[in-house]
C-alpha cells in the first residue's frame, strides 16, 4: 500500500425527505489498498457510494480526488474522473455480449461515427480480459453466463474506464466460496496495480481475507476506521450495532418431539433433484445446507408444488398429500418463505395489513362477499406486537420497512394462515446483524411453540447455530443428515462437496 | 438463485452455421412455418402460387403492414410499444395529400413530408415517454387517438384523391424490376436499411441495450432519453413511408383508414420472435412474421374461407407462434 491518497471525503451530508442519510460523513482511500466499508442496512453505505459515483448529489461537504476538490454530478463524470462502481444488483444487459456490455456507451465507431466497429470492440474486450486474466468469451451473451461470471464482466467493465477507484457493493452476496476466492484474486491483482478498492460486504468473515482497512458507519454517521490487522470481527460487529451481539450461540435444549409432521420420500424433479427423502419432526428446526446450485430451493419449490415433480411421495401428518400447486400446500399447512422476499413474498406497494392477510383472504370475507376490515386490522396489530415488527402503523407500505421487518411480515402472513410447517429460504439474506439476531430468536420461539421449520441457508454459522438437525445437499441429492451435536463446518462441507471434484 | 450453475453451456459451437442456427433458432422455426403454410395452400389450391397472386395478393398486401412492423420492431426491442403507428400513418397520408394534391408539390417532396411528419409524431411519442415519463402504452394510446382525430379534422372527413398527381400510383404499383411490384421492393429495401441500422449502428446497439436493461444502460452514461426519442422517431419514419405506399396503392388518402394496422404490425413482430419484454428481436424475423400473416390471410381467401374466420385463424397463429417459442426457450434453459 502506498501513501498516495486517492479519495478524501469530508463533512458530507445528505438528506432525503424525512431521513438524514449521511451526517458529517468522512472516508478516505489510498492507492493500492482495499478499504472495507461496513455498517448495517440503512447505515448509509450505499448512499455514500452513490454520491461518489455521481448517482446522488451531496447536500454539503467536500470530495477530493487525488488532492483536488471535485464535483461528481452524474455517472459519466465519475467515470471520466476515474471512479467506477459495481452495483449490488448487477447492471448488465443480458441480451448483449460480454464485449458489448463492457464498452456500452463507448463503442468504437467507424469514421462515419454512426456505424459500429464490432471487430475492434471484440479485440479491445479480448485484450482487456487477457490483461485481467479472466476466462470469458467476448462474443458470448451475458445472459448465458453464471452470476459469478457476470460479476467478472462487471469488473472488466469497471477496470475498462481505467479509473483509479473501484467501488464494489456486496460483490460476493451471490457467489459460492470458490467463486468468491476467484474474485479476491482479481481484487488482489487490482491492488497490486495501484488501484484503490472500496469493498462493501455483509459477510464479515471475508474482511480478514481481503481488506487492509475497515471503516464502520452507523445510522449515517462515521464511527471508526481501523487497520484490519489490529482489529477483530467481534469488535467490528459491536461498532456496527453499537452493542454486543453473541454470534455463536447454539440452540438451547429445545424439546423437539418425535412426531413426524412432514415426510418426503424419493422426491425427484425432471431437471435436478434425485431421490430426496427426509423427515421433519414437530417443533424442530431442520437446517438445509449446501452450495449454491445444490438444489435446496428447488426442493422447497417441488414440495410446495411450485415446480413439477417426476417422482416421490409427500406425507403430511402421516397422510399422503398430493400437492399439485402452492394452493394445495397452503391447505395442508405448509408455508414457503422465498429467498427473494421482494419478488415472491410481498407486495411492496401495499400496506402491512394487506400483506399479512394475503394468503388467507377467504377468512376475512363475510357471507355476502364483503371484506371484513376489523378482524384483518386486529390480527395484523397482534402480529406487529408479538413479532415486534417496527412500523408506524398497520397501514404503512411494505417498501418503507427495513429488510428484517419485511421478513417478519412474511412470517406473519403464514402464521395468519395457520401454517404449522414453515420453509424458510435464506431467511436472513440482506438483513443486517442486529435484525438477524431477532429473526433467529423468532424462529426459535416459533419452534418452541410447536411449529416445524425447514431453514435453507448458505451461511454455515447460521445453520449450525439454528438447526436441531442439518440436512446437506449436493448436486440435487441429499448427501447426509447430521445432528447438531455432531455437526461442524468441516463435516457439512464434506457432505456438500461429495459429488464435486 | 440456486439455478445459476446448472444447465449453462459456456461452450460455443465452433461451426459458424451451427452457431447462427442456435442463436436464431426462433427465426429458423418461423421460416419453416412460413414455408409449410405456403406449401399447404399451394397444395390445396394451385391458383395460390400463381405469380399474380404472389405478387399482387401476397407481396403487395404485405408492404404497408410490413413497413409499420419494421418501425415497431425497434420500439418493441426497447421494451416499449407504439400503438400510434396505424393512425399516425393515416395522418401522414392526409398531410402528404394536403401538400402534394392541394399545393401541387413535386412527387419526391411527398416522400420527404410523409417520412418527416411520421418522424415528428414518433419523436413526440419519444418525448412523452422519456421526459414526461409516461408509460409507452399510455403515451402512444394518446397519440393514437389524437392522430385519428387530426386526420379527420384536416381532411374534412373526405378522402384526398391522388389521381391528378403524375406518377404517384406507380410508387407502389409500378414495376421497376421485372414484374415485382414496387411496393414490395420498397419494403425489401427498407428492411435491408432497418437491418443495417439495428445491427451495425450505435442506435441499433442502444435499442437492444435499453430493452435489455434500461437502468444499466443509463448508469453506463448513455444518454437514454435522447436515444429513446430517436428510436421512436425512426419508427415514425417507417410509418411515413408506409403512408406513401398506402396512398399510392389506393390512389387516395382515406382519413378513416389506418386504425387497426398497429395491431397487425405488432402481431407480425411478435410472430417473428420479437419479445414484448424487450432486448430481443430481429428485422428478418419481423419480415417473416408479416409474410406469415399475409400468406395466411391470402391463402384463406383463396380457399374461400369467410373473412370472420380469417381473423380467428390469425389469432390462433399468434398463440401458437409465441407458445412454441416459449417452450423452445424453456427447453433451452433460457430464462
Amino acid at each position: 500500500m502506498s501513501d498516495t491518497q486517492l479519495l478524501l471525503v469530508e463533512g458530507v451530508n445528505k438528506e432525503f425527505p424525512g431521513v438524514k442519510a449521511l451526517i458529517d460523513m468522512k472516508f478516505d482511500l489510498k492507492a493500492g489498498e482495499v478499504h472495507a466499508l461496513i455498517g448495517e442496512n440503512g447505515a448509509g453505505k450505499s448512499t455514500l457510494m452513490k454520491i461518489l459515483s455521481g448517482i446522488y448529489e451531496k447536500d454539503s461537504g467536500t470530495i477530493q480526488y487525488k488532492g483536488k476538490e471535485v464535483v461528481v454530478s452524474n455517472p459519466l463524470e465519475a467515470h471520466h474522473l476515474g471512479i467506477s462502481i459495481i452495483h449490488q444488483e448487477l447492471n448488465l444487459m443480458p441480451h448483449l455480449t460480454v464485449a458489448q456490455n463492457i464498452f456500452i456507451g463507448r463503442e468504437p465507431r467507424r469514421a462515419s461515427k454512426i456505424f459500429l466497429n464490432d471487430i475492434r470492440l471484440n479485440k479491445m474486450a479480448q485484450e482487456l480480459l487477457e490483461e485481467l486474466d479472466l476466462k470469458l468469451n467476448p462474443k458470448q451473451r451475458v445472459g448465458e453466463l453464471t452470476i459469478a461470471r457476470q460479476q467478472m464482466v462487471e469488473i472488466a467493465k469497471a477496470v475498462s474506464y481505467r479509473g483509479e477507484v473501484i467501488i464494489m457493493d456486496e460483490p460476493t452476496s451471490s457467489l459460492t466460496p470458490k467463486e468468491s476466492a476467484a474474485l479476491f484474486k482479481i481484487i488482489k491483482n487490482l491492488k497490486k496495480s495501484g488501484k484503490g478498492v472500496i469493498f462493501i460486504s455483509h459477510r464479515l468473515e471475508e474482511l480478514n481475507q481481503i481488506s487492509d482497512r475497515v471503516t464502520v458507519i452507523r445510522d449515517g454517521e462515521y464511527v471508526s476506521t481501523l487497520n484490519m490487522e489490529e482489529t477483530s470481527i467481534p469488535e467490528i460487529i459491536s461498532l456496527m450495532v453499537g452493542r454486543k451481539i453473541s454470534q455463536d450461540q447454539r440452540p438451547e435444549n429445545r424439546q423437539s418431539h418425535h412426531e413426524v409432521v412432514l415426510k418426503v420420500e424419493g422426491l425427484s424433479t425432471p431437471t435436478l433433484l434425485q431421490d430426496v427423502s427426509f423427515e421433519l419432526r414437530k417443533g424442530e428446526i431442520l437446517g438445509f445446507a449446501g452450495l449454491i446450485g445444490a438444489g435446496r430451493t428447488e426442493l422447497a419449490r417441488a414440495i410446495i408444488g411450485a415446480d413439477p415433480r417426476s417422482a416421490g411421495k409427500i406425507f403430511v401428518d402421516g397422510r399422503e398429500s398430493n400437492i399439485k400447486d402452492p394452493a394445495d400446500s397452503v391447505k395442508v399447512g405448509i408455508g414457503y418463505l422465498s429467498e427473494d422476499r421482494k419478488k415472491f413474498g410481498l407486495m411492496l406497494g401495499q400496506n402491512v395489513t394487506f400483506n399479512v392477510i394475503l394468503a388467507s383472504i377467504p377468512k376475512f370475507i363475510n357471507k355476502i362477499g364483503f371484506f371484513k376490515g376489523k378482524p384483518a386490522k386486529e390480527i395484523t396489530k397482534h402480529y406487529i406486537d408479538t413479532l415486534r415488527i417496527k412500523t408506524p402503523s398497520e397501514r404503512q407500505f411494505i417498501k418503507n420497512l427495513s429488510g428484517g421487518n419485511q421478513q417478519k411480515v412474511v412470517i406473519a402472513k403464514w402464521l395468519t394462515e395457520d401454517c404449522d410447517i414453515l420453509i424458510f429460504d435464506e431467511p436472513t439474506r440482506g438483513i443486517d446483524v442486529g435484525a438477524k439476531d431477532e429473526i433467529y430468536r423468532l424462529l426459535e420461539k416459533l419452534a418452541s411453540e410447536g411449529k416445524s421449520i425447514i431453514m435453507i441457508s448458505s451461511e454455515l454459522p447460521e445453520v449450525l447455530r439454528m438447526s436441531d438437525r442439518i440436512a446437506v445437499m449436493c448436486e440435487g441429492r441429499l448427501t447426509g443428515i447430521v445432528d447438531n451435536k455432531d455437526a461442524s463446518q468441516q463435516v457439512i462441507m464434506e457432505y456438500a462437496t461429495k459429488y464435486r471434484n | 438463485m440456486s439455478d445459476i450453475t446448472k444447465s449453462q453451456t459456456e461452450a460455443i459451437p465452433s461451426n459458424r452455421l451451427m452457431e447462427f442456427v442456435r442463436r436464431e433458432i426462433g427465426q429458423v422455426f418461423a421460416l419453416a412455418g412460413l414455408i409449410a403454410l405456403f406449401a399447404f395452400f399451394s397444395f390445396m389450391q394451385p391458383a395460390f402460387y400463381s405469380w399474380l397472386n404472389i405478387s399482387n395478393g401476397i407481396l403487395m398486401s404485405t408492404a404497408v403492414v410490413g413497413l409499420l412492423a419494421l418501425g415497431i420492431t425497434f420500439v418493441i426491442i426497447t421494451g416499449g410499444i407504439d400503438l400510434s403507428v396505424g393512425t399516425n400513418m393515416t395522418l401522414c397520408a392526409v398531410i402528404v395529400g394536403h401538400y402534394v394534391v392541394g399545393w401541387k408539390l413535386p412527387l419526391w417532396s411527398g416522400l420527404v413530408i410523409g417520412m418527416g411528419f411520421g418522424a415528428f409524431v414518433g419523436a413526440l411519442n419519444g418525448f412523452m415517454i422519456a421526459f414526461l415519463r409516461l408509460p409507452p402504452f399510455i403515451a402512444t394510446l394518446a397519440s393514437m387517438k389524437a392522430c385519428q382525430g387530426l386526420a379527420l379534422v384536416l381532411s374534412h372527413l373526405a378522402p384526398i384523391i391522388f389521381a391528378d398527381v403524375k406518377g404517384w400510383s406507380s410508387i407502389a404499383q409500378g414495376n421497376l424490376i421485372g414484374s415485382i411490384p414496387n411496393g414490395a421492393l420498397i419494403l425489401f429495401f427498407a428492411a435491408i436499411i432497418a437491418s443495417v441500422i439495428l445491427n451495425r449502428t450505435v442506435l441499433g446497439r442502444y435499442t437492444f441495450a435499453l430493452g435489455s436493461n434500461f437502468e444499466a444502460t443509463k448508469l453506463s452514461g448513455v444518454k437514454v432519453n435522447r436515444w429513446l426519442i430517436a428510436i421512436y422517431a425512426l419508427c415514425g419514419v417507417f410509418v411515413g413511408l408506409g403512408a406513401v405506399v398506402l396512398t399510392s396503392r389506393l390512389g387516395a388518402a382515406q382519413p378513416d383508414l389506418g386504425l387497426g394496422y398497429e395491431l397487425q404490425a405488432i402481431a407480425a413482430a411478435i410472430i417473428g420472435g420479437t419479445s414484448l419484454s424487450g432486448g430481443k428481436g430481429s428485422i428478418w424475423g419481423t419480415m417473416i412474421g408479416a409474410l406469415i400473416i399475409s400468406v395466411l390471410t391470402n391463402g384463406l381467401q383463396v380457399l374461400q374461407v369467410q373473412q370472420e374466420w380469417q381473423y380467428v385463424v390469425v389469432g390462433v397463429v399468434i398463440v401458437i407462434a409465441v407458445y412454441t417459442d416459449n417452450i423452445r426457450r424453456r427447453r433451452a434453459g433460457e430464462s
